[in-house]
């Protein structure tokens, strides 16, 4: 049944401005059920065929959504995924890029004790391959399969994801968790969900330099984790204090470097690709079963 | 985004934060007139730039008279200061900061920073005030004492306090220090603050506390809401390439190697560089051509390339999610003719309309190297910039 989504999945599109509506409907287009757009002041409305609401909390009453996609811009980011965790929905996937730091702390904290699952901000979104796509992930290139795809990366999540498609190794569900130094979900509960999830068999796992997301992933994983995984780490020469494109990608005070990341997953099992041209291949290798 | 030293100690005075009186100069005569007006029988003459390890490169002198502050200055104005922070091309001094001198007892460190690992800020401090803080973490680590304050929440006196007694602090000084912090703390977060570093924070001779070194950086998301804080971006201390790039709404790195790459998305573009390496090159930028990459994007990007005379050969690697293949192709092929480009430029377009924008290429007349794989985009571009094209 992979996770976060599935055919079953009732999404909502918070922010219908160009890029909600775009994707709203390449989402419609893969199968996905969009049951409405949230834009205040345009209740009733229908913009290219999806009904709109005023609230999400509106949305949720008329249509059952379980699953909203936001696309509000920086400003009110994390007001709308604050709006999306009181109104009761279940999972909230931010794929808003530029949201203040301060912002994110204060809504990530008042998170703490909501039902809402966060995805992101600054993130692809989660498809879960024949069945749904929340955000703007090229669904075309992902394939049905037993592998979770876990990465803080965009289109390096693309790369991993066609990799694995060209060897004939399908997905279960394909997740960016984000690029920002404050992100909903992280490594560890998305591979805690890919552990308990009977369909997946082995995971994908793309990190990048900063922070130390990668290593406290890789100390979960020596107890915690049964099923084979191979992961990439960039950014190996990325030059130190230079933020490379993602707010949360820096070496700082020779912390979150990619070395570090490397040995750590290395150390508790994971085979690691030593080029992102290798990520298929390695898995591959690590899960010949699978392959 | 970084501001000078005296930028940072106008914002912490306006938050109430004690620092020493100061004066901006920008030739020795200015010092001279700087040093009379504080009236204070010693003067620190301190170069502006946007880099720590001032004292150690010579860049912060002592002067006893308005005439010593003069020739200080005059020494200090236009040399070019190497610091582990400024990178072998070191940064040439425009301005100086003539400050009043401060009679030191003690010399503290304190400083406020986001702590990813439990999301909330820290407040870190500890009586080693004047070394890298880098260098006490390995060496003395239980010299450094940490609060962490919840974001919703805010500061807690006793957190203050607590750290004061951790210091070491008399009550006496105890009582300044809460307000000190709570001031810092204020500034941290009404002006959307990343870092603010306090280094050394002295208690003078008289028992006051004092910042004698101020380093503010601020989260770059968060400028649109704080535009007297844009404001302060002195483009004299950014790499000419990264302001340009930064005008265009790109985000870009110069790096030492001759590989100029243009990707769409940050954790490829770090990939890309990766590849290079592994197959044997060097690039000569990251490039993050973003998800609104188009035909006028992409003719920036080239120029912004070809900008570094490093530059032998180019590696456009594009995987189109949002991004449509078609349209980066629309942008090389125009970029490739106007620019008249004389590098070899290896491409590999993959994801949305990747087979439309492999044809307008093949289409173009152009001489461009079509890569399929990430593997082959790597070893083409390594070996064009080598001069053997594969």
């Amino acid at each position: 049944m992979a996770i976060l989504c599935d055919k079953n999945t009732k999404l909502i599109v918070q922010g219908m401005g160009r890029m909600g509506r775009f994707h709203a409907n390449l989402s419609l287009e893969y199968g996905t059920q969009v049951v409405g757009g949230v834009a205040p002041g345009k209740g009733g409305q229908e913009i290219g065929g999806i009904p709109i609401f005023n609230s999400v909390a509106q949305a949720i009453r008329e249509t059952g959504a379980s699953a909203s996609v936001i696309f509000v811009p920086p400003p009110g980011a994390a007001d709308a995924i604050l709006e999306a965790a009181e109104a009761g929905i279940g999972l909230a996937v931010c794929i808003t890029e530029g949201i203040p730091v301060l912002d994110m702390a204060r809504a990530k904290s008042a998170l703490a004790g909501s039902s809402m699952r966060l995805v992101g901000p600054n993130c692809p979104g989660v498809v879960t391959p024949g069945q749904c796509r929340i955000g703007i992930m090229p669904a075309q290139i992902t394939m049905p399969g037993p592998v979770g795809v876990i990465s803080r990366s965009g289109t390096l999540t693309y790369e991993a994801v066609d990799q694995l498609s060209r060897l004939g190794i399908g997905q279960s569900t394909c997740l960016g968790i984000g690029g920002d130094p404050v992100i909903g979900t992280n490594f560890i509960d998305a591979l805690t969900l890919f552990e308990a999830d009977p369909e997946t068999k082995g995971v994908v796992m793309i990190g990048e330099i900063g922070g130390s997301a990668e290593e406290e992933a890789a100390e979960f994983i020596k107890s915690n984790m049964t099923k084979p995984i191979a992961a990439f780490i960039a950014g190996q020469n990325a030059p130190a204090g230079k933020r490379m494109g993602h707010a949360g990608a820096i070496i700082a005070g020779g912390k979150g470097k990619a070395s570090d990341k490397i040995a750590a997953l290395e150390a508790n099992g994971v085979a690691v690709a030593e080029s992102p041209a290798m990520i298929g291949e390695t898995f591959a290798k690590a899960a010949p079963e699978l392959a | 985004m970084n501001v000078h030293e005296y930028q940072a100690k106008a914002l912490l005075a306006e938050f109430g934060v004690p620092v020493p009186e100061g004066l901006l100069a920008t030739t020795p005569a200015e010092a001279e007139q700087a040093a009379r007006t504080l009236g204070t029988p010693v003067v620190v003459v301190k170069a502006q730039i946007h880099a720590g390890g001032r004292g150690k490169a010579g860049g912060v002198k002592l002067a006893k008279s308005p005439a010593e502050a003069q020739q200080a200055a005059s020494e200090i104005l236009g040399m070019t200061l190497y610091t582990p922070q400024t990178g072998p091309e070191g940064k040439c001094v425009r301005k100086v900061y003539v400050e009043a001198g401060s009679s030191i007892a003690d010399e503290l460190y304190l400083a406020i920073l986001f702590d990813r690992a439990v999301e909330r800020f820290a407040i870190v401090a500890s009586t080693e005030g004047g070394m890298e803080i880098e260098e006490v973490a390995a060496t003395n680590p239980e010299k450094i004492h940490t609060v962490h304050v919840e974001p919703n929440l805010g500061l807690r006196d006793h957190q203050s306090r607590t750290l004061g007694y951790d210091l070491g602090l008399p009550t006496e000084q105890v009582d300044k220090f809460i307000p000190f912090i709570r001031g810092l703390f204020d500034l941290y977060l009404a002006k959307d603050c990343s870092q603010v570093e306090i280094n050394p924070l002295v208690v003078t001779e008289d028992g006051r506390l004092i910042a004698l070194d101020g380093k503010i950086n601020f989260d770059d998301n968060a400028l649109y809401r704080h535009p007297e804080i844009a404001e302060l971006r002195d483009p004299d201390e950014e790499d000419p390439r990264e302001r340009a790039a930064n005008e265009i709404d790109l985000a870009y790195v110069g790096l030492d190697g001759n590989i100029g790459c243009m990707v769409n998305g940050a954790g490829l573009a770090m990939a890309t560089l990766d590849m290079i390496h592994y197959c044997g090159g060097s690039p000569a930028n990251f490039l993050d051509a973003g998800g609104g990459a188009d035909k006028e994007k992409v003719k920036e990007a080239f120029k912004l390339i070809l900008r570094d005379e490093n530059v032998r050969a180019i590696l456009v690697n594009i995987f189109g999610g949002i991004v449509r293949c078609d349209l980066i192709a629309q942008g090389v092929t125009a970029a490739a003719k106007e620019l008249k480009l004389s590098v070899p430029l290896v491409v590999r377009l993959q994801g949305t309309m990747a087979s439309e924008g492999r044809a307008i290429l093949a289409d173009s007349g152009l001489d461009i190297t079509a890569a399929e794989t990430l593997q082959q985009a790597g070893e083409l571009a390594v070996a064009a910039a080598k001069g053997g094209m594969a």
